[in-house]
């Protein structure tokens, strides 16, 4: 259980049986009445933001989170399925759930699926990703607009600008957390 | 850590504390002007011990206990047992503690300025408000007029007085009587109306209901509530000020009340503080104000938030 004077930015805490994490919280207490806690919550299943005034007698159930090391095995029918690496149990994601993540899922990709009550509601990817360029047109010198940049396609369909050097055939790292590119992998 | 990195650390936390120099060297000026104009008014200034055995219950102000005792959360209860023993006017700057206040404007260890003085009422205590601010203003050279957080702050004199009941119907979409029925007046008090009050000049919310005064005499004129104010200015709490309650009887049922409304909460309940009780009946018809000298210093140093205007944060030890 965890009280009023618990909650602080990132703590999980159970609402209408649902998983939320607290985005953003402010403290105030006139000086004779009671203190009051002002907080905007994240839904950690739908992402839907919400505001909340606790006072000092609420009490909240922590979140039964977990997060596991898994393995993306394939997607099918909107659905992507993971492997998790020590039980070998596999688990499904909707696209929804899955999001723009699914910009950087290649096959055997280790990921954190974070579960509640044992359900899996979200993934962490890794901060990196090798990813392989399937389609890159030869770069228009000149071309002032684009500057010194070049749009190219990824293995999982996800387009980028990269700098003109980047071919056809080479492997880039892309930061997951912006969608950029940060370097060719040697 | 590598060797270089303590250095690295240190040096941030060492420019934090620089960047802090102009309003610290303000809270200085404030303070000493603080204390002069009391000394000018023929107060005594006193000293009461920070740790104590039982400090006022009150149902929404919660002590940091220290080993035996607690640390108190206002030098209220001992400066009354000075009025009771015959002191007339008194004033201390301390520090107090109340566990668990953290945000923008509050800290668990704050400094108060707390004075009394015997044969007088709240309302003198308006008066003497704007006195001592105007009073600091001129020893600090500093205009009647300033800024605070891009909004003009008029420090002028008189300042306007607003009932609670007023306040409500001018500021919250909730009467009253509702609110304090379902429970939310502070609530509704800290998000609907403390942030409109006190522009641009300070203001009083005074007739407070009974309810919400433990230590506070009911008003003789108007039944039902208490001779209470709270001083608002820029949105920020700033003061509040009673008459006090000198029937020892009343007093102890209302911290009766407090205690078993305290116990119903699971908070800890405090001992009776049965010297003060026993010096109550002693003690002259009095009014008393404690005053947030941190809220006092932000306003008068343009700092929105209170971490600015103290050396040190509990976070930065």
């Amino acid at each position: 259980m965890y009280n009023a004077s618990d909650l602080r930015k990132g703590l999980k805490i159970l609402i209408d049986k649902e998983p939320y994490v607290v985005v953003d919280f402010q403290f105030t207490k006139p000086g004779k009445g009671q203190a009051l806690y002002r907080c905007k919550l994240r839904n950690m299943i739908n992402g839907i933001m919400i505001d909340r005034t606790y006072r000092s007698v609420d009490s909240f159930e922590p979140a039964n989170l977990e997060q596991r090391k898994m393995q993306y095995l394939y997607n099918q029918e909107g659905h992507f399925y993971f492997m998790d690496l020590q039980s070998y149990d596999q688990s499904a994601l909707s696209a929804e759930q899955v999001g723009d993540a699914k910009n950087y899922l290649i096959d055997n990709l280790e990921v954190d699926v974070l579960l509640f009550d044992g359900r899996p509601i979200g993934l962490t990817l890794p901060n990196f990703v090798d990813l392989l360029v399937t389609r890159a047109d030869p770069w228009a010198k000149g071309d002032s607009v684009a500057g010194d940049s070049k749009p190219v396609t990824l293995e999982t369909g996800y387009t980028l600008r990269v700098p003109p050097f980047i071919e056809e055939g080479i492997k880039i790292t892309v930061d997951t957390r912006t969608g950029e590119y940060v370097t060719r992998v040697k | 850590m590598s060797p270089g990195s303590n250095d690295i650390l240190s040096q941030k936390e060492r420019q934090a504390l620089s960047a802090k120099k102009t309003a610290l060297s303000r809270r200085a000026a404030i303070t000493q002007a603080l204390r002069r104009y009391f000394i000018e008014k023929d107060y005594l200034e006193v000293e009461t011990p920070c740790l104590i055995p039982a400090p006022a219950p009150e149902l929404h102000i919660d002590a940091v206990r220290a080993g035996e005792g607690f640390l108190h959360t206002s030098p209220e209860l001992c400066m009354k047992r000075l009025l009771a023993a015959g002191y007339p006017k008194i004033f201390q700057i301390c520090k107090c503690f109340r566990q668990g206040e953290r945000g923008a404007r509050h800290l668990p260890e704050f400094t108060l300025l707390e004075w009394y003085r015997s044969h007088t009422g709240y309302l003198e205590l308006m008066d003497e408000c704007e006195d001592l601010v105007a009073f600091v203003l001129e020893d600090l050279g500093l205009p009647p007029v300033l800024e605070f957080q891009g909004k003009t702050l008029d420090l002028q004199r008189p300042w306007p007085r607003l009932t609670v009941r007023e306040a409500f119907e001018r500021y919250a979409s909730t009467p009253l009587e509702q609110a304090l029925a379902g429970g939310r007046f502070d609530e509704i008090v800290a998000f609907d109306i403390e942030p409109s009050l006190g522009f641009p000049q300070p203001v009083f919310l005074h007739q407070y209901p009974s309810a919400l005064a433990a230590l506070a005499r009911l008003s003789r004129q108007a039944p039902g509530y208490a001779e209470r104010f709270e001083l608002y200015a820029a949105g920020l709490e700033l003061a509040n000020a009673f008459s006090e309650l000198t029937d020892p009887d009343e007093q102890k049922a209302r911290f009766e009340r407090e205690l078993s409304k305290r116990k119903e909460q699971n908070q800890t309940v405090y001992p009776m503080p049965g010297k003060f009780l026993r010096s109550l009946p002693f003690m002259p018809e009095s009014a008393g104000i404690a005053l947030g000298v941190d809220r006092l210093v932000m306003l008068l140093s343009n700092q929105g938030e209170i971490d600015s205007v103290v050396s040190f944060t509990p976070e930065e030890l």
